[in-house]
C-alpha cells in the first residue's frame, strides 16, 4: 500500500515543489528541514519551472513492476534552469535519440498504479520541449 | 463584464490513420474517410488520461491568465473518461496547479457536452460575485468498440478555459441551451465500451439539439448566422457539423479555424471547446465568436462570446492548438494503438 507515500510526495510530485533557502538561496528538491548549504532551517516554497538540459540518461528495457508498458524508455537526470538536478523518466520520445544536452521540459503524467483497481499515481515527467 | 480570461489546450503526440484500423477491420478505408470526413485521430500515451490532459491543458490556460492559481475558486473537470469511477479528477487537476485547499469542485459527465456545462458553470459563478476565478475543463480519453464506426474517430485531448471578471480576452455575450432525454448512446456501468444507436444518433439527437440550441441563442439575441465572423460546433466527426451548419446557413469560412475533427478526431468532452481554443488562436478583437456543443443523452449548450484586444497580448504565452495538431506526430500501428489503448488482455 503506497497510498500514504504517495500523498506525501504529492507537492513534488505534482508541481514540483522545492525549497528555497531563506538565508544562502540554496534550492533543495524536494524541500529539507536543514539546508545542506548553510544549515538554515527556514525555507520558501517554490516551485520549479521544470525546464532543462539532459545531462546523462539510460535505456530500461527490463522494467520493474508496473512500467513493463512503457519499456523501452529512458531515465535521465536533468539539470533544471534553477541548477537543481532531478532524475526521472524521459517520455514522448525516441530513447534511442535522446542525447545529452537536449532541452526537456516536465509534463504531468501518469507515473504507475496498484494494480487495475487500485491507486493511480501521477508525477512530473520530462518530455523534448519543443513548444508543445 | 465576464468571460474568458486565459485558454489552454493539451493534445497527445500520437496518431493513428484511419487506414490503420480500417485495414485490421477489412473495412472500406476510403468510404469512411469521405463519408466522416476524417484522416487520422490522437492516441493518448500509455502514460496519459483524462486527468494527465487536463493538467497540462490547465497550466497552458494559467500561462495565459498569467494570475495567482490562488485566485480561482472553482474547478469542474467534464469527462466521460474520468481516471477513477469514485475519486475526483478536480481535486488532481487542483493539487497540480496549486489551486487547494479554498477550492470547489465536483466532476461533471454529460457524454461530450460535460466541457461546455463545466464553462457554463464557471461563467455563471463568476457572474454571481461567488467566487473571483473559476477554471473549466473539457477533457476525454474515449475509446470506441474495436471495429464500431467509433473507433476511428474516438480520440485524446483537453481544452481549459479559466473565467473571470477582468483582463478578459473574450467577453460572454450570451448563453443559451436545448436538452431532451434522447437515448442515442450510453456506456452502462462496468462496460468497458459504450453503444449507440447507429443512425439515429444523427437526426433525432446531434441535428436536432445543435438545431435547436443555435435557434434558441439567434431568437434571444436577435442574431443571423451571418453576424458571427465564427463557428465552432461539436465535432463527432467531420461531416455532422458542416451539414447542420450549411443548413442553418453559415458558411465555411465561419468554421474554418474551429472544425478540428479531420486531423484530430473527436475529444468528445474537449471537441468543441478544443475548437473555440483554435479559433482565439486566430481571431482578431472585436470579432463575435458562436459555440455550441453537443452531448449525447441529449443536449447543446450555445454561448456567444466578443473577443477583446488583450487576446493578442496573452495567446504567445501558450501553444496554439495547431501546433499541438500538426507538428511533432508519431504515427501508430494498430497492434502499438491496441496495446496503448489496453485493448490486449495480459495475465494479471
Ligand atoms: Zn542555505
Amino acid at each position: 500500500m503506497n497510498v500514504p507515500k504517495h500523498w506525501r510526495a504529492i507537492p513534488e510530485r505534482y508541481r514540483m515543489e522545492a525549497g528555497k533557502c531563506r538565508k544562502c538561496g540554496e534550492i533543495s528538491f524536494p524541500s529539507r528541514l536543514i539546508c545542506p548549504a548553510c544549515n538554515h532551517n527556514e525555507f520558501d516554497l517554490v516551485n520549479l519551472s521544470g525546464k532543462g538540459k539532459l545531462l546523462t540518461h539510460t535505456i530500461i528495457r527490463t522494467a520493474p513492476e508496473g512500467f513493463g508498458d512503457f519499456a523501452p524508455y529512458a531515465v535521465g537526470i536533468v539539470e533544471l534552469e534553477e541548477g537543481v538536478r532531478i532524475m526521472g523518466q524521459i517520455t514522448d520520445c525516441d530513447p534511442e535519440k535522446l542525447k545529452t544536452g537536449d532541452k526537456l521540459t516536465s509534463k504531468f503524467r501518469r507515473m504507475n498504479e496498484e494494480g487495475k483497481t487500485g491507486m493511480i499515481m501521477y508525477s512530473y515527467k520530462f518530455v523534448p520541449d519543443i513548444g508543445i | 463584464m465576464i468571460g474568458i480570461i486565459g485558454y489552454g489546450t493539451q493534445i497527445p503526440r500520437y496518431r493513428i490513420k484511419v487506414e490503420e484500423i480500417a485495414k485490421v477491420w477489412g473495412a472500406d478505408a476510403s468510404a469512411i474517410k469521405r463519408g466522416l470526413n476524417l484522416n487520422e485521430k490522437s492516441v493518448p500515451a500509455p502514460d496519459e488520461d483524462c486527468a494527465t490532459l487536463s493538467v497540462n491543458a490547465a497550466l497552458n490556460a494559467l500561462k495565459r491568465a498569467s494570475i495567482d492559481p490562488k485566485k480561482i475558486g472553482a474547478v469542474y473537470v467534464g469527462s466521460e473518461s474520468h481516471p477513477y469511477a469514485v475519486k475526483p479528477t478536480g481535486t488532481i487537476v487542483s493539487e497540480a496547479l496549486g489551486i487547494c485547499p479554498r477550492v470547489h469542485t465536483a466532476d461533471l459527465e454529460f457524454a461530450c457536452k460535460a466541457g461546455t456545462e463545466g464553462m457554463f458553470i464557471a461563467l455563471q459563478l463568476v457572474k454571481s460575485g461567488a467566487v473571483t476565478c473559476a477554471l473549466a475543463i473539457g477533457a476525454d480519453t474515449s475509446q470506441g468498440a474495436p471495429g464500431d464506426a467509433l473507433e476511428y474517430s474516438a480520440s485524446a485531448g483537453a481544452a481549459a478555459f479559466i473565467m473571470g471578471a477582468e483582463n478578459l480576452i473574450a467577453e460572454l455575450v450570451e448563453t443559451d441551451c436545448y436538452m431532451t432525454d434522447t437515448p442515442d448512446f450510453w456506456r452502462r456501468e462496468n462496460a468497458h465500451y459504450p453503444e449507440h444507436g447507429g443512425r439515429f444518433t444523427g437526426e433525432p439527437a446531434y441535428m436536432k439539439h445543435v438545431t435547436g440550441a443555435v435557434l434558441a441563442i439567434l431568437e434571444k439575441t436577435g442574431t443571423k448566422p451571418e453576424d458571427f465572423d465564427y463557428l465552432i460546433f461539436h465535432q463527432p466527426n467531420g461531416k455532422f457539423p458542416v451539414q447542420v451548419a450549411k443548413k442553418l446557413g453559415f458558411k465555411e469560412p465561419q468554421y474554418r479555424y474551429g472544425l478540428l475533427t479531420p486531423t484530430l478526431g473527436n475529444t468528445y468532452s474537449g471537441s468543441s471547446p478544443m475548437g473555440l481554443a483554435a479559433t482565439l488562436d486566430e481571431a482578431k478583437p472585436d470579432q463575435t465568436i458562436l459555440l455550441v456543443s453537443y452531448g449525447s443523452g441529449a443536449g447543446s449548450d450555445a454561448f456567444i462570446f466578443r473577443t477583446t484586444e488583450r487576446l493578442l497580448k496573452v495567446r504567445k504565452h501558450a501553444p496554439k492548438v495547431r501546433k499541438q495538431l500538426d507538428e511533432h506526430r508519431y504515427y501508430l500501428e494498430y497492434g502499438a494503438y491496441a496495446k496503448f489503448r489496453r485493448k490486449i488482455l495480459k495475465p494479471e
